[in-house]
């Protein structure tokens, strides 16, 4: 179980505050708002890429008594844009293996990022250079190299960005699978609020820096949308699932 | 072929590829061994090597292994500040190293008396050659440390870092200038000779000095190769993935520094080697530093030698230094990156 609890400041500009909830082991928790209303600090914030103040407990041990490299085996971060480098995909992806290697790469390394590979559909694009990919297929190594990692959290900044239809229904599909069948907990954050309502089990709404909403996807109705976003939508039913079409 | 199979291919080819370069420099040592005024065919260098032919002990082979180890630390060191300071043109002269020497033989030329020279055939000689690299290093150091100190200012980033060492540079630069604009004809001689990069001038006590640095930095630099694939993802996955960027870039750019600084305190300023042989690597087996290393200083230490064997023959008797050489094959390298116009990082 992870329990937060902090806020973070830049130079005396809070950026957070009182950032307090709980995510049980396998959920999925959609974190929504608008433009710079804290979204990326907070995932940044989780695994201590930033330093918030207050406390981050992952089965009751707090992340600042962890090094690095133990926080790194918690947690598997995408960003949202990634680096190009003359770095082949497949030495891209085994970097999720860095925190669990010694010395040298081993055969169980090797092969835990052939089944990402697999897993992404990545196969013909393993030995190509980074600088070749396109932002479509970066994201996807992005994604990948988060998996080798085998975490016990995702933490996903827009994972989605730069994929077409098709592939951000399989990655949903992919992390889906893997929070229920691994019992790993995936915090995603998207702009797309019907993703939200597709994939979410839970979610956290950031206005100001501060949490508006935060519980099942069920809270994220009319009301919330306008009062953070500033629009009129409506939630439409179709075939049981919910539709959001805002007002233009 | 499975896709582990296609990747442990691959890893075999940039094993082969580090393999002929160890061969590359064999051969290459070999013909430099034969070449310059006096000839030594290949059959006959086995003979003269044990019966302690002079011309090869005492001018030859230092000059050779000189080459190598300096070539060596400063393709290694090219690689590693390229990582560090997500720039693919970067090298620990970025940060003012080659400056601060020149400063430093400035000050040890004119003020502690270094200067004065005496003519032998073409070549200009150094008087009290001690002096001269122990203020180039001194010099060295002093910029490496005011520059590290100003970026960590701003959190040791690679924009601070870069910034801060052209600001030094400037100002070693002047300072230069400024000495020059005072001494006499002959002290100016002194100090534009001892910027011309050479590994002749190197004795074995020196050479000594600059290999046992070479495999402590060396030994450093590899055991850090994941971090340094870490840090091309950026500093924030770098961080996710367990590893702390600022503390990966300060060693990453003070141990290159010091490394640099050794050989360019011995030899004089030996530009492009550090630039250009990163960058032939990674176009020929990728950007993966567990293998970049070690390739870097491999390609470094071909690319002298084969620059100092050019320079020793190309008009013999007459030797050009191999700085000279260094930067006329940089330049086309130069051109190449700027038509490329690809940014990548690492």
């Amino acid at each position: 179980m992870l329990e937060a609890n902090f806020s973070f400041s830049y130079r005396n500009f809070e950026v957070l505050k009182d950032i307090v909830f709980r995510l049980e082991e396998g959920e999925m928790l959609f974190v929504l708002g608008p433009n710079g209303s804290g979204k990326t600090t907070m995932l940044k914030c989780l695994n201590r890429i930033l330093k918030p103040k207050g406390s981050i407990l992952i089965e009751k041990i707090n992340l600042n008594n962890l090094k690095l490299e133990e926080i790194a085996k918690l947690f598997g971060y995408v960003p949202q844009r990634g680096e190009v480098s003359f770095l082949t995909v497949f030495d891209a992806i085994l970097l999720g293996r860095r925190p669990y290697i010694k010395w040298e790469v081993g055969e169980e390394d090797v092969k835990i990022v052939e089944e990402v590979i697999k897993l992404f559909k990545l196969e013909k694009l393993a030995l190509r250079k980074l600088n070749e990919l396109s932002g479509g297929e970066l994201q996807l190594v992005l994604l990948a190299r988060a998996f080798a990692q085998q975490p016990r959290y995702l933490l996903l900044d827009e994972p989605t960005n730069n994929l077409d239809v098709k592939n951000q229904i399989e990655v949903m599909r992919i992390v889906k699978k893997a929070v229920k069948e691994k019992n790993v907990s995936a915090i995603v954050t998207v702009h797309d609020l019907n993703l939200a309502l597709n994939y979410a089990e839970k979610i956290l709404v950031l206005k100001d820096g501060k949490i508006h909403t935060f519980g099942s996807v069920e809270a994220l109705n009319e009301d919330v949308i306008r009062e953070v976003y500033g629009i009129n939508v409506e939630i439409l039913k179709y075939n049981g699932r919910r539709i959001i079409v805002p007002e233009i | 072929m499975s896709v582990a199979g296609e990747y442990k291919r691959l890893i075999f080819k940039r094993f082969s590829f580090s393999l002929s370069l160890i061969f590359l420099l064999i051969l290459l040592t070999l013909i430099s061994l034969g070449l310059g005024s006096y000839r030594i065919s290949v059959s006959e260098l086995l003979f003269e090597i044990f019966n302690g032919n002079p011309i090869l002990w005492n001018v030859r082979i230092p000059r050779i292994v000189s080459a190598i180890v300096v070539g060596a630390s400063l393709g290694v060191t090219g690689a590693v500040t390229q990582c560090v300071l997500r720039n693919p043109l970067a090298t620990p002269f970025t940060i003012g190293v080659a400056q601060g020497a020149a400063f430093g033989a400035a000050v040890a030329i004119v003020f502690l008396g270094a200067g004065q020279m005496h003519r032998v055939g073409e070549s200009l000689t150094i008087f009290n050659p001690y002096i001269v690299p122990i203020f180039a290093f001194a010099g060295s150091l002093i910029s490496v440390f005011v520059v590290l100190t100003l970026a960590k200012l701003r959190d040791l980033s690679p924009e601070a870092i870069i910034l801060a060492g052209v600001a030094m540079s400037a100002l070693f630069q002047a300072g230069v200038m400024l000495i020059q604009y005072f001494a006499t004809d002959v002290q100016v001689a002194s100090i534009v000779f001892w910027t011309f990069g050479d590994v002749g001038r190197t004795k074995w006590i020196e050479i000594e000095v600059i290999t046992l640095a070479f495999i402590f930095c060396f030994v450093y630099f590899f055991y850090r190769r994941w971090d340094y694939n870490s840090l091309l993802t950026g500093d924030e996955t770098a961080i996710s993935l367990g590893v702390n960027p600022k503390k990966v870039r300060l060693e990453g750019m003070l141990i290159s520094a010091l490394l640099t600084a050794i050989c360019v305190s011995f030899t004089g300023i030996i530009g492009f080697v550090c630039l250009v042989a990163p960058h032939f690597v990674r176009l020929i087996i990728g950007g993966d530093y567990r293998f970049l290393i070690p390739t870097s200083s491999l390609v470094g230490a071909c690319l002298l030698l084969a620059a100092d064997t050019i320079g020793r023959n190309v008009i013999s008797p007459i030797i050009i230094p191999v700085g000279i050489i260094t930067s006329i094959v940089g330049a086309p390298m130069f051109i190449y990156l700027l038509l490329r116009g690809k940014h990548v990082r690492g």
